[in-house]
């Protein structure tokens, strides 16, 4: 006889009413027919809410990216819609897997391919630190070869730790002035890992 | 009755005399040494006779014996008989100054990307090779990895020392 179903027998009725969220217009003055604030609030407001990733999904975390992106851990209500795989068309680069050291150029090619304003993530232990392979082929760390934003740690991280990595890239890229892309500090740091 | 263990050895010790040697049996899969001037005589004896038949290369690989001095290198070939499912293994040992073997690619095209590779962890020279250049690790690195002296864990760490994987003693805040 087969186990008796212990789970989802008293299934809740989704109710799409209670369900939808907005996002919150940002603060400004308001008038008739006229709303001013400040342009990096609205960029940043447009930029955060449909940030186009691409992912350098390389082991075992490209799967749990995979189960991020289908319809249980939907990556896609947060704006992330449409993944592409061209560096020219994506703003955030999101490294999943172990990176080797042979890897280690390519990565940065496809970083130097990407147009500003780009963000990387780091996902998972691999990315991150070279995690459990401490050894002469892997590449301890994508920070390496370049800048990284957010690290989000685990082996593999679990599709929530994803997508919470996710949401605090949209809060760097709701909160980024518009000048700091040209900003001396900026340039030193690309200047740190050999780029012009 | 078939292709048995014996029967291999009996032909190989017909054909190549005192040459051969060590031979024994682990795990039913016959095993033997060459010296490294007739590994390829071997393998061409083993390929072409018409009962042995052994024409498929599996395996091309090598081990490093740091204590045995003058034999401290061996490369390892895993033929396969796939007509009557017969496999054997044979192994020859060069020094470590001059670890220079004859290629096997004349023979079986699966070992020129096989002696690329023991080629890149071992350093072994194969003389006669196409292109003997590394295939899997960095173009520039300088060392052996697969070698007993190099250790395993990146050195360009400078978190993680050597009381942490067991070797040297343990720094003084980090005791008790």
């Amino acid at each position: 006889m087969a186990r008796p179903v212990r789970f989802n027998i008293h299934p809740i009725q989704a109710d799409i009413k209670d369900n939808i969220s907005m996002v919150n217009a940002p603060e400004g003055h308001t008038g008739e027919g006229f709303f001013a604030t400040q342009l990096s609030s609205v960029v940043g407001l447009a930029r955060k809410n449909s940030l186009w990733p691409l992912p350098f999904a390389t082991s075992c975390c490209g799967i749990e990216f995979m189960s991020v992106m289908a319809s249980h851990y939907d990556l896609a209500r947060f704006g992330a819609e449409r993944l592409a795989f061209s560096p020219r068309q994506c703003d955030l680069l999101m490294v999943m897997g172990t990176i080797a050291k042979k890897m280690g150029p390519i990565l940065k090619q496809v970083y130097l391919q990407m147009a500003e304003p780009r963000w990387v993530m780091a996902v998972g232990a691999c990315a991150s630190s070279g995690g459990i392979f401490d050894t002469y082929s892997v590449l301890q760390g994508i920070d390496q070869v370049v800048p990284v934003d957010v690290y989000v740690p685990g082996c593999p991280p679990r599709p929530e730790a994803i997508i919470d990595g996710f949401i605090r890239i949209q809060e760097l890229v709701g909160n980024e002035s518009v000048r700091r892309r040209n900003s001396d500090e900026y340039k030193a740091l690309l200047h740190g890992y050999g780029i012009q | 009755m078939g292709l048995t263990n014996e029967t291999i050895k009996e032909r190989l010790v017909a054909k190549f005399g005192e040459q051969l040697s060590h031979f024994e049996e682990p795990y039913g899969l016959l095993t033997f040494e060459a010296p490294k001037e007739l590994n390829l005589k071997v393998m061409q004896f083993l390929f072409d006779d018409a009962e042995l038949q052994f024409r498929f290369l599996t395996d091309l690989t090598a081990v490093h014996y740091p204590d045995q001095k003058g034999r401290e290198l061996a490369v390892v070939y895993h033929l396969h008989n796939l007509v009557d499912n017969v496999r054997l293994r044979f192994k020859v040992f060069t020094t470590i100054e001059e670890p220079d073997i004859f290629t096997a690619t004349q023979l079986y095209s699966a070992a020129n990307w096989m002696e690329r590779e023991t080629y890149d962890f071992f350093g072994i020279n194969f003389v006669g090779h196409p292109n003997l250049k590394r295939i899997l690790n960095v173009d520039e690195m300088e060392y052996f990895p697969m070698r007993k002296e190099f250790p395993l864990e990146d050195q360009t760490r400078i978190d993680k020392d050597d009381a942490m994987f067991g070797r040297g003693t343990l720094p003084e805040s980090a005791k008790g």
